[in-house]
């Protein structure tokens, strides 16, 4: 009875006023669309700014690209005061630090994900893991500080040794000064590490417990159940931290300018000094004389960006099916 | 009846699961015990170095006994608030969106758009920042630095705040909703609250990231061996002055550089352990 609604003519239905659609009007006085364009154009602006980035890096690239087209990357000569340059050492240099470091860095990383994820108890496991991802946000100006005064004076002393029974390989071949492609891959690898253990030790921990019952019923021991069945299963996402991992190598700038030495060439030997495209353009970039110069060195920065795009968008395909807490990074 | 049901695996795979599991274990203990080598010579040869002068006095020419860092130190706190003015409005802003309101192909676009530029190495950025301020203005100043920062901190704060907003359970917006607030109404006063520990310790983790990047500060802040007033001229900071220290050939500017590195490292890790404790207050607040 009490519900009953007493209309008169003119005075429209409450559920008319109720449900009739708002004018944008309206909205926007309440605020909700206000809050929403607001929003949009924070979201939005990086977009802008993205599309500014690659925008200036093709732009302030292009005489240097006119110039010497692909041939950019395959020419070794590096000499601004005549004019020419050739990126081919640099890139050489990346590619060998970033890939050494990796077959340093994946056992070792890999094999402390296995022991924290499936053998330490939850306690030491979530210590251990805090303290290597705390690691983690050293600088990389620290690593760098690290080493030229702790590394490249330890493995001075020990490489000796070392080449007197491996010497004989061409890459480990030469003297050995300090400064070189090794040294600068073992301080990337020790960079890396902290991130290919913390996301695999997720990507582990993810698998079903039922996959590690049902091979432990078959009679596999502690390894064989770890290695042929979680590590399978988990092979996606392990494989994703890797690349993130080599991602990172490629456009480490600092710690490997300060190990590697600055040479402009090429060498099979990993005991030699080197360069690398990052390193390059923190060393030369605010001493480039006149447009060429400048524009080679961007040109660097654009072939480093593209290629890190092109593997971060690799790892996160790979870790699509894997949902890893990045935030706590 | 057989009493052989339960039978051991043959030796050989005894042996080989033991020297496996043991060598993980020594992995473990490899990454950690380097990681602890690292941090207790950076903290043992930092607080040999560190001096008051150090954050006093302006740096000593060489050969001179003495010297501070103090326009790096405060050079370093400039170009950090101006990032977090440029960077942390637009991820709150972005976070906002891409949890509350972003749908379909927009949202996705802006996702991946952030995640792009999460990935873009700090030497490119670098570059792109001289290309868009240094070039114009015709030279290196505090501005250009803080912007180079502030573009690095957006990716972080924006993913990490729609992160935390998500995190908010849906029946919260329904019970805003149902008491007839707005919807913009239930953001500001019920979502964004319930969420606000962890968008703080996002934000607090993102500026101790971007506290050590060297590499965009070379060639937009670039350095300065005096006090730089004001925004707009060049400016001398933490990370680059640990780099040109480093590589220098003096022992006094070596130790100047350990003092440095010292500092700003129990600065980052300062931050990062207050940034935790402020997420684990949260999650004891909304617990009980």
């Amino acid at each position: 009875m009490g519900n009953v609604v007493i209309s008169t003519p003119g005075m429209p239905l409450p559920s008319e006023k109720l449900f009739r659609k708002q004018t944008l009007v309206e909205r926007l006085r309440k605020g909700d669309e206000a809050i929403h364009l607001l929003t949009m154009a924070g979201g939005w602006s990086i977009i802008l700014i993205t599309g500014l980035l690659v925008h200036h890096l093709w732009e302030y690239s292009r005489i240097a690209r006119h110039q010497f087209g692909w041939h950019f990357l395959i020419t070794s000569t590096w000499d601004p005061v005549n004019g020419l340059f050739g990126a081919w050492p640099f890139v050489y240099g990346t590619v060998v630090t970033s890939l050494l470091a990796l077959i340093l860095a994946i056992p070792i990383g890999l094999g402390a994900a296995i022991f924290l994820a499936e053998l330490a108890p939850r306690s030491v496991s979530n210590a251990l893991t805090f303290l290597i991802e705390l690691l983690a946000a050293v600088p990389s100006v620290v690593y760098g500080l690290i080493g030229i005064f702790l590394l490249i004076p330890v493995l001075t002393a020990i490489m000796p040794a070392f080449q007197k029974f491996f010497g004989w390989l061409p890459i480990f071949s030469g003297t050995f000064y300090g400064v070189s492609y090794f040294s600068a891959a073992v301080i990337l690898a020790i960079m890396v590490v902290p991130f290919i253990v913390s996301i695999s030790r997720e990507v582990l921990l993810a698998v079903p417990i039922a996959q590690r019952e049902a091979m432990m019923a078959l009679g596999a021991t502690k390894w064989e159940v770890t290695w042929r069945t979680v590590v399978p299963y988990a092979r996606q996402g392990i494989m994703g931290s890797v690349f993130l991992a080599l991602a990172r190598a490629l456009g480490e700038t600092m710690a490997v300018t300060m190990v590697i030495g600055n040479v402009a060439q090429v060498s099979t030997s990993l005991m030699a000094p080197g360069y690398t495209i990052a390193a390059v353009i923190a060393n030369e970039f605010t001493e480039a004389t006149g447009d060429l110069y400048l524009h080679a060195l961007i040109e660097l920065g654009l072939v480093l960006f593209a290629v890190t795009m092109i593997i971060n968008a690799l790892a996160r395909l790979l870790m699509l099916s894997v949902r890893t807490d990045e935030v706590a990074l | 009846m057989s009493a052989a049901v339960v039978a051991y695996p043959p030796l050989r795979r005894r042996v080989v699961n033991v020297a496996m599991l043991t060598l993980s274990g020594l992995c473990t203990l490899l990454v950690v015990g380097v990681l602890l080598t690292i941090l207790l010579y950076l903290l043992w040869n930092g607080a040999h170095s560190l001096t008051l002068h150090f954050f006093t006095q302006l740096p000593a020419p060489v050969g001179e006994p003495g010297g501070g860092v103090r326009n790096a130190i405060i050079g370093t706190l400039k170009l950090l608030s101006l990032a977090t003015l440029i960077g942390v409005p637009i991820g709150l802003l972005g976070g906002i969106y891409l949890s509350e309101f972003a749908g379909g192909w927009s949202g996705f676009a802006v996702r991946y758009t952030t995640d792009l530029l999460n990935g873009v190495p700090s030497v490119v950025m670098g570059i792109f920042v001289y290309t868009l301020v240094v070039l114009p203005m015709h030279h290196f100043s505090t501005l250009a630095g803080g912007i180079a920062l502030g573009i690095m901190m957006i990716p972080i704060a924006l993913r990490s705040t729609e992160d935390f907003l998500r995190a908010v359970p849906r029946s919260l917006r329904e019970g805003g909703l149902a008491l007839g607030a707005s919807k913009s109404e239930t953001i500001f006063t019920i979502v964004i609250p319930a969420a606000i520990y962890g968008i703080l310790t996002g934000i607090l983790l993102d500026i101790a990231r971007v506290a050590g990047e060297t590499a965009p500060l070379l060639f937009t802040a670039f350095g300065n061996q005096y006090d730089s007033p004001g925004w707009l001229q060049p400016t001398a900071s933490l990370p680059v002055v640990i780099y040109n220290y480093a590589i220098s050939p003096y022992d006094s500017w070596h130790q100047q550089a350990w003092a440095a590195g010292f500092v700003l490292l129990s600065g980052l890790l300062a931050v990062s352990v207050v940034a935790r404790l402020i997420l684990a207050r949260g999650k004891k607040l909304s617990h009980g």
